[in-house]
């Protein structure tokens, strides 16, 4: 059993509101940061923690936070990127849901050390229930003084404001969002320049994901030694995994980053195995956007070492044979799921969701959804393989923003891994339509099936 | 600041692009750029069509750069080394993006009116494959006046943004620009109002494609039968610096003065543009140069009799009637 940093008082009732919140130890960490600590103290303190962006790139917060520009008599902002809208990944809105106030507390913190004077949280636009507690917690916690004019006597002012946004994935992109929240077109930015440099209306910015923000306020209550101990390596911390797919107890979970996968799949404590007594055909680990892996390959590494849930672990044999820990994202498909199917369905989103700003992404997505479109429905040829694996690989690096990527990678590691089931979807294509693939040779040998009465 | 483009050094500006810096050297190594337009504040970066690979970042920092950068949004840095036409990936990836901008374009160039000077053909006649591998519907649109003089075809469009800039740059208010997201984004004037402003003819100029077109010139004629004549007036909104496009002795359109990389020296009125089509209008300059490669001058300034004419007397005798009353001006 982990310690839990994040979700520790999550089945306290009531702690949605601002006094039971507080009654269990909350906005000790403004308290402590305002009150002792200086701005660069507690970027120091983070970028101890070794706490890595809980967004999906990984990229370390503290150091993110270094980065700033800090010209003088120019506004500083903080943003946080509560856009989620990655397909598997429901972590931040359970987080906003019931635990608005930690967000909170962590935005006031950040806000202090990075010295923005206004801070966003930037929800996405389907997500209204949730801007509503948001808004609701905002106005108990200035009511206690803990926003607004003169925090706590100390002379620092913040003002927080949530900005609902109107539905788009690709705003969940960094430049996309502040494009956004500045009232534009979301279209992602040419970077350079990054927004440490020019970011909201051309000043210094950084955004965060929710759980990364959230996070700052264990770092700051106990130390970042004391979370560096936390996790394996270079994955510090506990992370929460929304889990989803066949297995038997889907949710949100916090975990120490270094779980082995096995037992976050199988132990009871998490998801308790594959739900109706099948067994286990793949795993997208982090969200739709990172590469699909087989059961074999997911529970263990190409070395057979026991794979871990970290962000080396998971990436470990590159996309080769490894995946990412993404947004957390955890999708687990049982021996009834149909590949082919739902790399269709990924590719569909992403054509969806495309911007359309640079062309390989705006025409490289639609051509790669017809062609799926088409093998899933039995009309393929053999040739489609290639051709998908091709078009992935043009749009792969030559886009301005990573859903390109993130469009490519999931093609090009289904048909990496599950050539074989892409292959019987051409040749058998009238009976693709009627039944699935099943398991083939996907699955690790390690639960045996139960016998069903 | 010196650079290295393909092996041939050149001394730059700091803050150049890398794109820029290939013009400054010429020939075959400047990348294409169907979405950058120097004389458009923000442009560039979306088609990628000029992506290059930086194989050493700087002097100070020698490391190569992790992915194909856009050569027209990305500045050199000192002893900066570039890879072009000289990297295979390079080509590659270029190969790839030209075939993402044709598989929805309805290569209908026989009866387009960019055909001929459209940078789109002249990509794909360098960069695409003879055949596709695209077997689907391409997307297409309703044709939209926008104005009286301006025809917009979306289904010929590539999204290079370069009008919507325009407009941007030409207009207080944002009265063009993108409608929906991905591929069924249409660039559109805020429901189908006009662009009303006296300059809003140079969005046909600055279109890379045959997405937006001159009305009154529309299926007149093949731009490589007409003859390009640098010409000025008096104008009290522009320059008035423009090129006269001739058959026989009508002006049949008008357009801003274009470069080797189909960039306008200036924006003028659509007064010039539009309504000034007699040749009295204007002061003559003379003929205006274009690069021999185009197709536009291969009926016209390098005439030589193709060998059959050459020897047989009737035609001999037509064919000199025929150059002479082409060249009357």
């Amino acid at each position: 059993m982990g310690r839990k940093l994040l979700l520790e008082h999550i089945n306290v009732p009531g702690i949605n509101t601002f006094d039971v919140y507080r009654s269990k130890g909350g906005y000790a960490s403004v308290e402590k940061a305002i009150k002792t600590m200086s701005p660069e103290a507690i970027v120091e303190e983070v970028k101890k923690s070794g706490l890595r962006g809980r967004g999906g790139a990984g990229f370390p917060t503290g150091m993110k936070w270094s980065f700033l520009a800090k010209p003088e008599g120019v506004e500083r902002y903080l943003v946080c990127n509560a856009d989620e809208s990655e397909p598997g990944t429901f972590k931040d809105r359970y987080l906003m849901t019931y635990i608005p106030h930690l967000l909170i507390e962590g935005m006031i913190v950040a806000s202090f050390a990075l010295g923005a004077k206004t801070s966003y949280i930037y929800v996405r636009g389907e997500m209204m229930p949730q801007i509503r507690i948001l808004e609701r917690a905002i106005a108990e916690a200035k009511a206690k003084g803990f926003l607004g004019k003169n925090i706590l006597g100390s002379g620092y002012d913040l003002e927080l404001y949530v900005q609902p946004g109107g539905g788009a994935y690709i705003c969940g992109e960094e430049t996309a969002l502040l494009e956004s929240l500045e009232g534009k077109r979301g279209n992602p930015r040419i970077k350079p320049p990054f927004p440490a440099i020019a970011g909201l209306y051309g000043c210094p910015t950084v955004v965060n994901n929710v759980e990364s923000i959230a996070a700052v306020v264990p770092i700051i209550n106990e130390g970042g030694d004391e979370y560096a101990k936390l996790g394996i390596g270079r994955s510090t911390g506990t992370k929460l995994i929304s889990a989803g797919g066949n297995v038997k107890k889907p949710g949100v979970y916090e975990i120490d980053l270094g779980l082995p996968v096995e037992e976050f799949l199988y132990s009871d404590e998490y998801c308790g195995g594959i739900a109706n007594g099948k067994r286990l055909k793949a795993v997208v680990a982090g969200g739709s956007s990172v590469p699909i892996l087989p059961a074999n390959l997911f529970l263990k590494t190409i070395n057979n070492e026991p794979r871990l849930m970290s962000y080396e672990s998971l990436s470990d044999g590159g996309f080769v044979s490894g995946t990412m820990m993404g947004s957390g994202g955890f999708i687990a498909y049982d021996e009834d799921q149909c590949i082919v199917r739902n790399t269709w369905n990924f590719t569909r989103f992403y054509h969806h969701e495309s911007c359309g700003q640079c062309s390989p992404c705006r025409e490289g997505t639609g051509w790669m959804e017809k062609v799926l479109h088409r093998l899933e429905h039995g009309h393929g040829k053999m040739s489609d393989m290639d051709l998908l694996v091709d078009v992935s690989k043009k749009i792969e690096g030559n886009t301005i923003c990573p859903l390109g990527d993130a469009a490519a990678w999931p093609v090009a590691s289904a048909i990496r891994h599950f050539r074989d089931e892409f292959e019987w979807h051409v040749t058998h294509g009238a009976e693709a339509v009627t039944r699935n693939f099943g398991i083939a040779h996907y699955a690790d040998p390690l639960p045996k099936p139960e016998v069903l009465a | 600041m010196k650079v290295t483009i393909d092996g041939i050094p050149v001394e730059v500006e700091p803050g150049t692009s890398i794109l820029n810096a290939a013009r400054q050297i010429g020939g075959d190594i400047v990348p294409p750029a169907m979405c950058y337009y120097s004389k458009l504040e923000g442009s560039g970066g979306k088609c990628r069509t000029c992506l290059v690979k930086v194989t050493k970042g700087s002097e100070k920092d020698p490391r190569p750069m992790p992915k194909l950068v856009a050569s027209c949004r990305t500045g050199v840095m000192d002893g900066m080394e570039v890879q072009n036409i000289t990297s295979p990936e390079v080509v590659e990836a270029r190969k790839g993006v030209v075939e993402m901008l044709l598989i929805n374009h309805p290569l209908d160039c026989p009866v387009c009116d960019q055909a001929g000077e459209c940078h789109l053909q002249d990509l794909g006649f360098e960069h695409g494959a003879a055949k596709t591998r695209y077997e689907f519907d391409r997307r297409t649109f309703e044709k939209i006046d926008i104005g009286d003089k301006i025809q917009l075809h979306m289904t010929r469009c590539i999204l290079c943004y370069r009008c919507v800039f325009t407009a941007d740059q030409i207009t207080n208010t944002r009265l063009h620009g993108i409608l929906n997201r991905g591929d069924h984004s249409e660039i559109s004037t805020y429901i189908s109002k006009a662009v009303d402003n006296d300059f809003s003819g140079n969005v046909i100029d600055v279109c890379p494609v045959g997405a937006l077109t001159d009305k009154t010139f529309r299926f007149k004629n093949r731009v490589w039968f007409t003859k390009p004549v640098d010409a000025h007036r008096d104008c009290d909104k522009c320059c008035g610096k423009v090129t006269l496009w001739y058959k026989g002795e009508d002006v049949i359109r008008v357009t801003g003065r274009k470069d080797v990389y189909g960039e306008v020296e200036e924006f003028i009125c659509n007064t010039c543009r539009f309504d000034k089509k007699k040749t009295a209008d204007w002061v003559i300059e003379g003929p205006r140069k274009i690069s021999h490669k185009s197709v536009i001058s291969s009926n016209h300034y390098e005439f030589t009799p193709l060998p059959v004419i050459k020897t047989n007397p009737v035609l001999l005798e037509a064919n000199k009637e025929q150059f002479e009353r082409d060249t009357r001006l």
